[in-house]
Protein backbone atom coordinates (compact mmCIF):
# COMPACT_ATOMS: atom_id res chain seq x y z
CA UNK A 1 0.00 0.00 0.00
CA UNK A 2 2.72 2.22 1.01
CA UNK A 3 4.14 2.16 -2.44
CA UNK A 4 0.69 4.19 -4.21
CA UNK A 5 1.22 6.88 -1.94
CA UNK A 6 2.85 9.47 -3.10
CA UNK A 7 6.50 10.18 -1.53
CA UNK A 8 5.22 14.11 -0.58
CA UNK A 9 2.70 13.12 1.41
CA UNK A 10 4.77 10.93 3.94
CA UNK A 11 5.94 13.33 6.68
CA UNK A 12 6.87 12.17 10.11
CA UNK A 13 3.83 11.94 12.67
CA UNK A 14 4.14 14.85 14.96
CA UNK A 15 5.99 14.23 18.11
CA UNK A 16 3.14 12.09 20.81
CA UNK A 17 2.84 14.88 24.11
CA UNK A 18 4.86 14.45 26.49
CA UNK A 19 2.19 15.13 28.98
CA UNK A 20 1.29 12.94 31.40
CA UNK A 21 0.43 9.92 29.55
CA UNK A 22 -2.14 7.30 30.94
CA UNK A 23 -0.74 3.70 31.73
CA UNK A 24 -3.66 2.72 30.61
CA UNK A 25 -7.26 4.15 29.44
CA UNK A 26 -10.03 2.12 28.28
CA UNK A 27 -13.74 4.08 27.15
CA UNK A 28 -17.08 2.46 27.04
CA UNK A 29 -15.60 -1.36 27.26
CA UNK A 30 -18.34 -3.92 26.66
CA UNK A 31 -17.82 -7.31 26.84
CA UNK A 32 -20.05 -10.57 26.42
CA UNK A 33 -19.01 -14.05 26.69
CA UNK A 34 -19.88 -16.01 23.34
CA UNK A 35 -23.98 -16.08 23.26
CA UNK A 36 -24.36 -14.88 26.66
CA UNK A 37 -25.41 -12.00 28.44
CA UNK A 38 -23.37 -8.76 28.67
CA UNK A 39 -20.91 -9.46 31.62
CA UNK A 40 -20.32 -5.84 31.73
CA UNK A 41 -21.09 -2.65 29.99
CA UNK A 42 -19.80 0.71 29.47
CA UNK A 43 -17.07 0.48 31.86
CA UNK A 44 -14.49 3.08 31.69
CA UNK A 45 -11.63 3.91 33.52
CA UNK A 46 -7.70 5.13 33.53
CA UNK A 47 -4.68 3.69 35.31
CA UNK A 48 -1.69 6.47 35.86
CA UNK A 49 2.18 5.53 35.65
CA UNK A 50 2.79 4.35 39.16
CA UNK A 51 -0.40 4.15 40.36
CA UNK A 52 -2.14 1.12 41.90
CA UNK A 53 -5.88 0.64 41.24
CA UNK A 54 -8.40 -1.70 42.82
CA UNK A 55 -10.55 -3.30 41.00
CA UNK A 56 -13.20 -4.22 44.16
CA UNK A 57 -16.50 -6.08 44.10
CA UNK A 58 -18.73 -9.33 44.72
CA UNK A 59 -18.13 -12.63 43.61
CA UNK A 60 -19.62 -13.34 40.06
CA UNK A 61 -19.97 -9.12 39.09
CA UNK A 62 -17.04 -9.34 36.08
CA UNK A 63 -14.22 -8.39 37.57
CA UNK A 64 -11.80 -10.97 36.11
CA UNK A 65 -13.62 -10.84 32.96
CA UNK A 66 -12.96 -7.24 33.01
CA UNK A 67 -9.25 -7.80 33.56
CA UNK A 68 -8.96 -10.14 30.83
CA UNK A 69 -10.13 -7.73 28.39
CA UNK A 70 -8.13 -5.13 29.31
CA UNK A 71 -4.73 -7.03 29.09
CA UNK A 72 -6.25 -7.99 25.81
CA UNK A 73 -6.52 -11.76 26.45
CA UNK A 74 -10.70 -10.85 25.11
CA UNK A 75 -11.28 -8.58 22.54
CA UNK A 76 -14.16 -6.26 23.68
CA UNK A 77 -17.49 -7.06 22.09
CA UNK A 78 -17.23 -2.75 22.06
CA UNK A 79 -15.19 0.35 23.73
CA UNK A 80 -11.46 1.05 23.07
CA UNK A 81 -8.54 0.81 25.04
CA UNK A 82 -5.32 2.18 24.87
CA UNK A 83 -1.81 0.94 26.30
CA UNK A 84 0.61 3.63 26.74
CA UNK A 85 -1.37 5.89 24.44
CA UNK A 86 -1.13 3.40 21.54
CA UNK A 87 -4.62 1.26 20.93
CA UNK A 88 -4.16 -1.98 22.26
CA UNK A 89 -4.79 -4.90 19.68
CA UNK A 90 -2.76 -7.59 21.50
CA UNK A 91 -1.62 -8.61 24.80
CA UNK A 92 1.56 -5.56 25.04
CA UNK A 93 5.14 -6.68 26.01
CA UNK A 94 5.19 -4.17 29.05
CA UNK A 95 1.98 -5.26 30.72
CA UNK A 96 2.40 -8.74 32.89
CA UNK A 97 0.17 -10.80 34.52
CA UNK A 98 -0.38 -12.53 37.50
CA UNK A 99 -3.24 -14.52 38.92
CA UNK A 100 -4.77 -16.27 41.83
CA UNK A 101 -3.06 -19.39 41.49
CA UNK A 102 0.72 -19.14 40.88
CA UNK A 103 1.02 -21.32 37.12
CA UNK A 104 4.27 -22.08 37.85
CA UNK A 105 5.67 -24.57 34.95
CA UNK A 106 7.06 -27.80 37.29
CA UNK A 107 9.18 -29.26 34.70
CA UNK A 108 11.18 -25.16 35.36
CA UNK A 109 12.85 -24.35 38.13
CA UNK A 110 12.47 -20.96 39.58
CA UNK A 111 14.87 -19.12 37.48
CA UNK A 112 13.67 -21.22 34.30
CA UNK A 113 9.60 -19.46 35.49
CA UNK A 114 10.85 -16.25 35.81
CA UNK A 115 12.92 -15.86 32.80
CA UNK A 116 10.04 -17.99 30.82
CA UNK A 117 8.45 -14.81 29.56
CA UNK A 118 11.58 -13.67 27.77
CA UNK A 119 12.23 -15.34 25.06
CA UNK A 120 9.36 -15.45 23.12
CA UNK A 121 8.87 -14.52 19.60
CA UNK A 122 6.66 -11.22 20.33
CA UNK A 123 8.66 -9.96 23.26
CA UNK A 124 11.72 -8.10 22.90
CA UNK A 125 14.83 -9.71 22.30
CA UNK A 126 17.53 -10.07 25.64
CA UNK A 127 21.17 -10.75 24.85
CA UNK A 128 22.02 -13.88 27.39
CA UNK A 129 23.39 -11.92 30.09
CA UNK A 130 20.71 -8.79 29.82
CA UNK A 131 18.38 -11.96 30.36
CA UNK A 132 20.12 -13.73 33.16
CA UNK A 133 20.75 -9.99 34.98
CA UNK A 134 16.20 -9.50 34.81
CA UNK A 135 16.07 -12.98 36.06
CA UNK A 136 18.59 -12.80 39.38
CA UNK A 137 17.21 -9.19 39.74
CA UNK A 138 13.64 -10.10 39.93
CA UNK A 139 14.06 -13.10 42.02
CA UNK A 140 15.81 -10.97 44.87
CA UNK A 141 13.33 -8.67 44.55
CA UNK A 142 10.52 -10.97 45.27
CA UNK A 143 12.95 -12.23 48.21
CA UNK A 144 14.03 -15.27 46.49
CA UNK A 145 18.04 -14.32 45.66
CA UNK A 146 19.52 -18.09 45.70
CA UNK A 147 16.66 -20.13 45.18
CA UNK A 148 16.39 -20.41 41.45
CA UNK A 149 17.78 -23.70 41.60
CA UNK A 150 14.25 -24.78 44.00
CA UNK A 151 11.51 -26.87 41.85
CA UNK A 152 7.74 -25.22 42.07
CA UNK A 153 7.37 -28.72 44.17
CA UNK A 154 9.81 -27.46 46.32
CA UNK A 155 8.13 -24.18 46.80
CA UNK A 156 5.53 -23.46 49.38
CA UNK A 157 2.37 -21.45 48.04
CA UNK A 158 3.82 -18.00 49.49
CA UNK A 159 6.44 -18.89 47.51
CA UNK A 160 5.25 -19.96 44.70
CA UNK A 161 3.38 -16.53 44.00
CA UNK A 162 6.69 -14.82 44.56
CA UNK A 163 8.02 -16.55 42.06
CA UNK A 164 5.05 -15.71 39.85
CA UNK A 165 5.38 -12.55 40.93
CA UNK A 166 8.81 -12.02 39.81
CA UNK A 167 7.94 -13.79 36.47
CA UNK A 168 5.92 -10.68 36.08
CA UNK A 169 8.55 -8.32 37.45
CA UNK A 170 11.14 -9.70 34.92
CA UNK A 171 9.11 -8.56 31.94
CA UNK A 172 10.07 -4.59 33.19
CA UNK A 173 6.55 -4.00 32.93
CA UNK A 174 4.34 -0.45 32.85
CA UNK A 175 1.23 -1.93 34.17
CA UNK A 176 0.92 -5.05 36.25
CA UNK A 177 -2.47 -6.99 35.93
CA UNK A 178 -3.32 -9.32 39.09
CA UNK A 179 -6.08 -11.14 39.61
CA UNK A 180 -7.11 -12.08 43.25
CA UNK A 181 -3.17 -12.77 43.56
CA UNK A 182 -3.18 -13.21 47.19
CA UNK A 183 -6.65 -14.87 47.96
CA UNK A 184 -5.13 -18.64 48.00
CA UNK A 185 -2.76 -17.40 50.71
CA UNK A 186 -3.04 -17.65 54.74
CA UNK A 187 -3.87 -14.48 56.40
CA UNK A 188 0.17 -13.83 57.66
CA UNK A 189 1.54 -14.88 54.01
CA UNK A 190 -0.65 -12.51 52.59
CA UNK A 191 -0.03 -9.68 54.45
CA UNK A 192 3.47 -10.17 53.40
CA UNK A 193 2.76 -10.20 49.89
CA UNK A 194 0.37 -7.05 50.10
CA UNK A 195 3.28 -5.03 51.25
CA UNK A 196 5.51 -6.19 49.03
CA UNK A 197 3.66 -5.81 46.16
CA UNK A 198 3.22 -1.88 46.94
CA UNK A 199 7.28 -1.59 47.95
CA UNK A 200 7.84 -3.37 44.33
CA UNK A 201 5.13 -1.40 42.73
CA UNK A 202 7.25 1.77 43.93
CA UNK A 203 10.62 0.27 43.28
CA UNK A 204 9.65 -0.55 39.89
CA UNK A 205 8.25 2.50 38.24
CA UNK A 206 5.27 0.41 37.48
CA UNK A 207 1.53 0.78 37.45
CA UNK A 208 -0.99 -2.11 38.93
CA UNK A 209 -3.98 -3.24 38.12
CA UNK A 210 -5.51 -5.44 40.92
CA UNK A 211 -8.63 -7.41 41.47
CA UNK A 212 -9.86 -8.13 44.70
CA UNK A 213 -12.81 -8.80 46.73
CA UNK A 214 -11.05 -8.34 49.65
CA UNK A 215 -12.00 -4.53 51.05
CA UNK A 216 -9.54 -4.20 53.60
CA UNK A 217 -6.81 -5.55 50.85
CA UNK A 218 -7.87 -2.63 48.61
CA UNK A 219 -7.70 -0.25 51.82
CA UNK A 220 -4.35 -0.96 52.57
CA UNK A 221 -2.88 -1.17 48.81
CA UNK A 222 -4.93 0.96 46.88
CA UNK A 223 -3.85 4.47 45.69
CA UNK A 224 -7.71 4.29 43.66
CA UNK A 225 -10.60 1.91 44.75
CA UNK A 226 -13.04 1.47 41.80
CA UNK A 227 -16.21 -0.19 42.71
CA UNK A 228 -18.02 -2.54 40.54
CA UNK A 229 -21.37 -3.80 40.73
CA UNK A 230 -24.51 -4.42 38.98
CA UNK A 231 -25.81 -6.41 35.94
CA UNK A 232 -24.31 -5.61 33.38
CA UNK A 233 -21.27 -4.94 36.00
CA UNK A 234 -19.93 -1.25 35.63
CA UNK A 235 -18.18 0.62 37.79
CA UNK A 236 -20.67 2.19 40.36
CA UNK A 237 -18.17 4.60 42.52
CA UNK A 238 -14.27 5.92 42.92
CA UNK A 239 -12.12 6.23 45.71
CA UNK A 240 -9.31 8.13 46.15
CA UNK A 241 -7.28 6.26 49.03
CA UNK A 242 -4.65 9.19 50.51
CA UNK A 243 -4.25 7.67 53.62
CA UNK A 244 -0.61 7.89 54.08
CA UNK A 245 1.27 4.80 54.22
CA UNK A 246 1.72 2.17 55.98
CA UNK A 247 -1.65 2.35 56.40
CA UNK A 248 -2.20 -0.69 59.33
CA UNK A 249 -0.80 2.89 61.22
CA UNK A 250 -3.66 4.97 60.58
CA UNK A 251 -6.98 2.39 62.06
CA UNK A 252 -9.38 5.65 62.30
CA UNK A 253 -9.06 6.70 58.45
CA UNK A 254 -9.16 2.90 57.36
CA UNK A 255 -12.30 2.29 59.38
CA UNK A 256 -14.09 5.26 57.76
CA UNK A 257 -12.98 4.55 54.47
CA UNK A 258 -14.30 0.74 55.16
CA UNK A 259 -17.70 2.13 56.33
CA UNK A 260 -17.96 4.10 53.34
CA UNK A 261 -17.36 1.61 50.99
CA UNK A 262 -19.75 -0.91 52.83
CA UNK A 263 -21.93 1.69 52.27
CA UNK A 264 -22.16 1.82 48.96
CA UNK A 265 -22.13 -1.78 48.50
CA UNK A 266 -25.50 -1.46 50.73
CA UNK A 267 -27.17 1.02 48.56
CA UNK A 268 -25.74 -0.95 45.56
CA UNK A 269 -27.53 -4.20 46.52
CA UNK A 270 -30.61 -2.00 47.39
CA UNK A 271 -31.00 -1.49 43.66
CA UNK B 1 18.01 -50.11 59.14
CA UNK B 2 14.94 -49.09 58.31
CA UNK B 3 11.61 -50.83 57.32
CA UNK B 4 11.95 -49.78 54.02
CA UNK B 5 14.37 -52.51 53.68
CA UNK B 6 14.27 -55.07 55.83
CA UNK B 7 9.97 -55.61 55.17
CA UNK B 8 10.58 -56.19 51.07
CA UNK B 9 14.01 -57.73 52.38
CA UNK B 10 11.57 -60.09 54.44
CA UNK B 11 9.17 -60.52 51.24
CA UNK B 12 11.47 -61.72 48.99
CA UNK B 13 13.01 -64.46 51.79
CA UNK B 14 9.83 -65.63 52.42
CA UNK B 15 8.99 -66.24 48.54
CA UNK B 16 12.35 -68.28 48.73
CA UNK B 17 11.20 -70.17 51.47
CA UNK B 18 8.05 -70.90 49.51
CA UNK B 19 10.09 -71.68 46.54
CA UNK B 20 12.43 -74.27 48.38
CA UNK B 21 9.64 -75.91 50.05
CA UNK B 22 7.26 -76.09 46.98
CA UNK B 23 10.22 -77.67 45.06
CA UNK B 24 10.96 -80.50 47.50
CA UNK B 25 7.66 -81.35 47.79
CA UNK B 26 7.48 -81.75 44.21
CA UNK B 27 10.69 -83.33 43.70
CA UNK B 28 9.31 -86.25 46.62
CA UNK B 29 6.83 -87.73 43.85
CA UNK B 30 9.25 -86.86 41.20
CA UNK B 31 12.68 -86.66 41.26
CA UNK B 32 13.41 -84.82 38.32
CA UNK B 33 11.84 -81.30 39.98
CA UNK B 34 14.76 -80.97 42.24
CA UNK B 35 15.75 -79.09 39.39
CA UNK B 36 13.09 -76.48 40.29
CA UNK B 37 14.90 -75.62 43.51
CA UNK B 38 16.81 -72.38 44.35
CA UNK B 39 19.99 -74.35 44.70
CA UNK B 40 20.04 -75.58 41.30
CA UNK B 41 18.47 -72.64 39.89
CA UNK B 42 21.07 -69.75 40.83
CA UNK B 43 23.78 -72.28 39.92
CA UNK B 44 22.42 -72.53 36.66
CA UNK B 45 21.76 -68.59 36.35
CA UNK B 46 25.45 -68.18 37.75
CA UNK B 47 26.47 -70.60 34.49
CA UNK B 48 24.38 -68.86 31.76
CA UNK B 49 25.53 -65.77 32.84
CA UNK B 50 29.03 -66.52 33.13
CA UNK B 51 29.19 -68.27 30.19
CA UNK B 52 27.62 -65.75 28.32
CA UNK B 53 25.60 -67.98 26.34
CA UNK B 54 22.25 -66.02 27.66
CA UNK B 55 23.18 -62.56 26.93
CA UNK B 56 22.25 -62.51 23.47
CA UNK B 57 19.49 -63.59 24.13
CA UNK B 58 18.91 -60.81 26.87
CA UNK B 59 19.80 -58.13 24.06
CA UNK B 60 17.37 -59.32 21.54
CA UNK B 61 14.81 -59.32 24.24
CA UNK B 62 15.67 -55.66 25.00
CA UNK B 63 15.93 -54.62 21.44
CA UNK B 64 12.58 -55.70 20.88
CA UNK B 65 10.94 -54.02 23.53
CA UNK B 66 12.94 -50.50 22.79
CA UNK B 67 11.47 -51.27 19.05
CA UNK B 68 8.18 -51.83 20.24
CA UNK B 69 8.11 -49.13 22.67
CA UNK B 70 9.36 -46.63 19.99
CA UNK B 71 6.25 -47.63 18.14
CA UNK B 72 3.55 -47.45 20.71
CA UNK B 73 5.16 -43.67 21.62
CA UNK B 74 5.16 -42.78 18.15
CA UNK B 75 1.42 -43.83 17.44
CA UNK B 76 -0.04 -43.45 20.71
CA UNK B 77 1.13 -39.94 21.68
CA UNK B 78 -0.04 -38.37 18.28
CA UNK B 79 -3.00 -40.27 19.07
CA UNK B 80 -3.21 -38.86 22.28
CA UNK B 81 -3.25 -35.27 21.64
CA UNK B 82 -5.59 -35.52 19.25
CA UNK B 83 -8.60 -37.83 21.34
CA UNK B 84 -7.65 -34.88 24.31
CA UNK B 85 -7.80 -32.06 21.67
CA UNK B 86 -10.83 -33.25 19.96
CA UNK B 87 -13.75 -33.83 21.43
CA UNK B 88 -15.31 -35.25 18.20
CA UNK B 89 -12.29 -37.50 17.56
CA UNK B 90 -12.12 -38.67 20.95
CA UNK B 91 -16.14 -39.50 20.80
CA UNK B 92 -15.41 -41.13 17.29
CA UNK B 93 -13.01 -43.50 18.37
CA UNK B 94 -13.14 -44.26 22.12
CA UNK B 95 -15.36 -47.24 21.81
CA UNK B 96 -12.92 -48.45 19.05
CA UNK B 97 -10.33 -48.39 21.46
CA UNK B 98 -11.84 -50.08 24.40
CA UNK B 99 -12.80 -52.72 22.39
CA UNK B 100 -9.22 -53.16 20.99
CA UNK B 101 -8.09 -52.80 24.18
CA UNK B 102 -9.90 -55.53 25.77
CA UNK B 103 -8.66 -58.07 23.08
CA UNK B 104 -5.54 -59.82 24.35
CA UNK B 105 -2.68 -58.82 21.94
CA UNK B 106 -1.65 -62.21 21.59
CA UNK B 107 -4.53 -63.06 19.88
CA UNK B 108 -3.57 -61.26 17.08
CA UNK B 109 -0.57 -63.61 17.10
CA UNK B 110 -1.61 -65.86 14.47
CA UNK B 111 -2.94 -62.86 11.88
CA UNK B 112 0.51 -60.75 12.68
CA UNK B 113 2.26 -64.25 11.44
CA UNK B 114 0.05 -64.54 8.45
CA UNK B 115 0.71 -60.73 7.28
CA UNK B 116 3.92 -60.10 8.62
CA UNK B 117 6.05 -63.27 8.15
CA UNK B 118 8.09 -65.09 11.07
CA UNK B 119 10.63 -62.81 12.44
CA UNK B 120 10.88 -59.61 14.42
CA UNK B 121 8.25 -57.74 12.59
CA UNK B 122 5.21 -59.71 13.99
CA UNK B 123 6.70 -59.35 17.69
CA UNK B 124 6.89 -55.79 17.26
CA UNK B 125 3.91 -55.37 16.08
CA UNK B 126 2.11 -57.55 19.17
CA UNK B 127 4.41 -54.94 21.63
CA UNK B 128 3.19 -52.03 19.93
CA UNK B 129 -0.35 -53.44 20.05
CA UNK B 130 -0.33 -54.01 23.53
CA UNK B 131 1.57 -51.22 24.67
CA UNK B 132 0.19 -48.22 22.41
CA UNK B 133 -3.13 -47.95 25.00
CA UNK B 134 -1.60 -46.80 28.40
CA UNK B 135 0.68 -44.56 26.22
CA UNK B 136 -2.82 -42.37 24.51
CA UNK B 137 -5.01 -43.10 27.36
CA UNK B 138 -2.55 -41.00 29.33
CA UNK B 139 -1.27 -38.84 26.57
CA UNK B 140 -5.13 -38.13 26.03
CA UNK B 141 -5.67 -37.21 29.75
CA UNK B 142 -2.47 -34.89 30.07
CA UNK B 143 -3.97 -32.77 27.47
CA UNK B 144 -7.53 -32.95 28.88
CA UNK B 145 -5.75 -31.90 32.49
CA UNK B 146 -3.59 -29.00 30.91
CA UNK B 147 -3.38 -26.48 33.65
CA UNK B 148 -5.59 -23.67 32.11
CA UNK B 149 -3.19 -20.85 34.05
CA UNK B 150 -0.42 -21.84 31.63
CA UNK B 151 -2.11 -22.04 28.32
CA UNK B 152 -3.41 -18.51 29.75
CA UNK B 153 0.30 -17.37 30.51
CA UNK B 154 1.32 -18.40 26.84
CA UNK B 155 -1.60 -16.32 25.49
CA UNK B 156 -0.39 -13.14 27.58
CA UNK B 157 3.09 -13.37 25.95
CA UNK B 158 1.29 -13.85 22.32
CA UNK B 159 2.94 -17.10 21.99
CA UNK B 160 2.58 -17.98 18.56
CA UNK B 161 0.99 -22.26 18.33
CA UNK B 162 4.35 -23.17 18.18
CA UNK B 163 5.35 -22.21 20.61
CA UNK B 164 2.51 -23.20 22.98
CA UNK B 165 2.78 -26.57 21.43
CA UNK B 166 6.52 -26.85 22.23
CA UNK B 167 6.78 -24.95 24.85
CA UNK B 168 3.64 -25.75 26.98
CA UNK B 169 1.68 -28.05 25.84
CA UNK B 170 4.20 -30.94 25.41
CA UNK B 171 6.36 -30.03 28.12
CA UNK B 172 3.01 -29.83 30.43
CA UNK B 173 1.92 -33.38 29.06
CA UNK B 174 5.21 -35.27 29.47
CA UNK B 175 4.54 -36.15 32.86
CA UNK B 176 1.60 -38.27 31.52
CA UNK B 177 3.51 -39.62 28.82
CA UNK B 178 5.91 -40.94 30.88
CA UNK B 179 3.13 -42.59 33.13
CA UNK B 180 1.80 -44.05 29.90
CA UNK B 181 5.27 -45.40 29.28
CA UNK B 182 5.56 -46.68 32.41
CA UNK B 183 2.70 -48.77 32.30
CA UNK B 184 3.40 -49.84 28.52
CA UNK B 185 6.87 -51.03 30.01
CA UNK B 186 5.23 -53.23 32.36
CA UNK B 187 2.99 -54.64 29.76
CA UNK B 188 5.28 -55.08 26.73
CA UNK B 189 7.61 -57.17 29.38
CA UNK B 190 5.34 -59.09 29.89
CA UNK B 191 3.70 -59.78 26.72
CA UNK B 192 7.41 -60.15 25.43
CA UNK B 193 7.94 -63.45 26.63
CA UNK B 194 5.16 -65.37 25.00
CA UNK B 195 5.22 -63.45 21.86
CA UNK B 196 8.91 -64.50 21.64
CA UNK B 197 7.52 -68.32 22.05
CA UNK B 198 6.13 -68.15 18.15
CA UNK B 199 8.58 -67.82 14.94
CA UNK B 200 11.61 -66.37 16.67
CA UNK B 201 15.03 -68.02 17.04
CA UNK B 202 16.16 -65.75 20.02
CA UNK B 203 15.20 -64.10 23.06
CA UNK B 204 14.24 -64.56 26.35
CA UNK B 205 10.87 -66.14 25.36
CA UNK B 206 12.37 -68.69 22.68
CA UNK B 207 15.21 -69.47 25.54
CA UNK B 208 12.16 -70.38 27.56
CA UNK B 209 10.56 -72.75 25.16
CA UNK B 210 14.17 -74.06 24.57
CA UNK B 211 14.47 -74.86 28.34
CA UNK B 212 11.79 -76.74 28.22
CA UNK B 213 12.57 -78.67 25.11
CA UNK B 214 15.84 -79.72 26.49
CA UNK B 215 13.99 -80.63 30.20
CA UNK B 216 16.61 -78.05 31.52
CA UNK B 217 14.32 -76.88 34.30
CA UNK B 218 17.02 -75.52 36.37
CA UNK B 219 17.80 -73.25 33.79
CA UNK B 220 14.21 -72.20 32.88
CA UNK B 221 14.04 -71.41 36.91
CA UNK B 222 16.98 -69.09 36.17
CA UNK B 223 15.53 -67.42 33.18
CA UNK B 224 12.12 -66.99 34.67
CA UNK B 225 14.25 -65.14 38.33
CA UNK B 226 15.81 -63.22 35.36
CA UNK B 227 13.22 -61.84 33.52
CA UNK B 228 11.71 -60.86 36.90
CA UNK B 229 14.68 -58.95 37.77
CA UNK B 230 15.36 -57.42 34.31
CA UNK B 231 11.48 -56.25 34.50
CA UNK B 232 12.25 -54.96 37.87
CA UNK B 233 14.77 -52.74 36.76
CA UNK B 234 12.97 -51.71 33.83
CA UNK B 235 9.96 -50.40 35.57
CA UNK B 236 12.88 -48.21 38.17
CA UNK B 237 13.86 -46.81 35.35
CA UNK B 238 10.53 -45.63 34.03
CA UNK B 239 9.92 -44.61 37.13
CA UNK B 240 12.62 -42.56 37.99
CA UNK B 241 12.45 -40.85 34.88
CA UNK B 242 9.08 -39.73 35.82
CA UNK B 243 10.35 -38.57 39.10
CA UNK B 244 13.10 -36.79 37.42
CA UNK B 245 11.23 -35.09 34.96
CA UNK B 246 8.63 -33.71 38.07
CA UNK B 247 11.32 -33.00 40.11
CA UNK B 248 9.63 -34.67 43.46
N1 LIG C 1 -15.62 -18.69 30.34
C1 LIG C 1 -16.85 -18.21 30.62
N2 LIG C 1 -17.89 -18.49 29.81
C2 LIG C 1 -19.13 -18.00 30.07
N3 LIG C 1 -19.42 -17.24 31.13
C3 LIG C 1 -18.44 -16.91 31.99
C4 LIG C 1 -17.10 -17.38 31.77
N4 LIG C 1 -16.32 -16.91 32.77
C5 LIG C 1 -17.15 -16.18 33.57
N5 LIG C 1 -18.42 -16.17 33.10
C6 LIG C 1 -19.55 -15.46 33.70
O1 LIG C 1 -19.28 -14.07 33.66
C7 LIG C 1 -19.68 -13.47 34.87
C8 LIG C 1 -18.52 -12.73 35.49
O2 LIG C 1 -17.50 -13.64 35.84
P1 LIG C 1 -16.10 -13.18 36.37
O3 LIG C 1 -15.27 -14.39 36.56
O4 LIG C 1 -15.57 -12.12 35.50
O5 LIG C 1 -16.49 -12.55 37.78
P2 LIG C 1 -15.58 -12.15 39.01
O6 LIG C 1 -16.03 -10.82 39.46
O7 LIG C 1 -14.15 -12.28 38.65
O8 LIG C 1 -15.96 -13.22 40.08
P3 LIG C 1 -15.05 -13.87 41.24
O9 LIG C 1 -14.92 -12.85 42.31
O10 LIG C 1 -15.85 -15.05 41.68
O11 LIG C 1 -13.74 -14.24 40.63
C9 LIG C 1 -20.23 -14.58 35.76
O12 LIG C 1 -21.63 -14.53 35.70
C10 LIG C 1 -19.71 -15.84 35.15
O13 LIG C 1 -20.68 -16.86 35.29
MG1 LIG D 1 -12.54 -13.53 39.33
Amino acid sequence: MNAVVPRSLLRPEPAAPAAPVSTLRARDLAYAYDGGRPVFSGVSLEVRPREIVCLLGGSGCGKSSLLRVLARLEAPASGDIHFLGEPLQAPHPRAALVFQQPGLLPWLDAAGNVGFGLDFEHQPRLARSERAARVEHALSAVGLAGHGHRYPAQLSGGMAQRVALARALAREPQLLFADEPFSALDAITRAEMQALLVELVHRWHTAALLVTHDIDEAILVADRILLMGGTPGRIVREWTVDIERPREAQPAAVTALRLDILNALQVLRAH
Amino acid sequence: MSARFILPLAGLLGALLLWLAGSAWLAHGMPIAADFAPAPSADALWQLLGSGELWPHVLVSLKRVAVGLLLAIAIGVPLGVLTGLSRRFAQGTTPLFQFLRMVSPLSWMPLAVMVLGVGDAPVYFLLAFAAVWPILLNTASGVAQLDPNWLLLARSLSATRRETVLRVVLPGITAHILTGVRLAIGIIWIVLVPAEMLGVSAGLGYFILDTRDRLAYSELMAVIVLVGALGYALDHLARSAHARWLHR
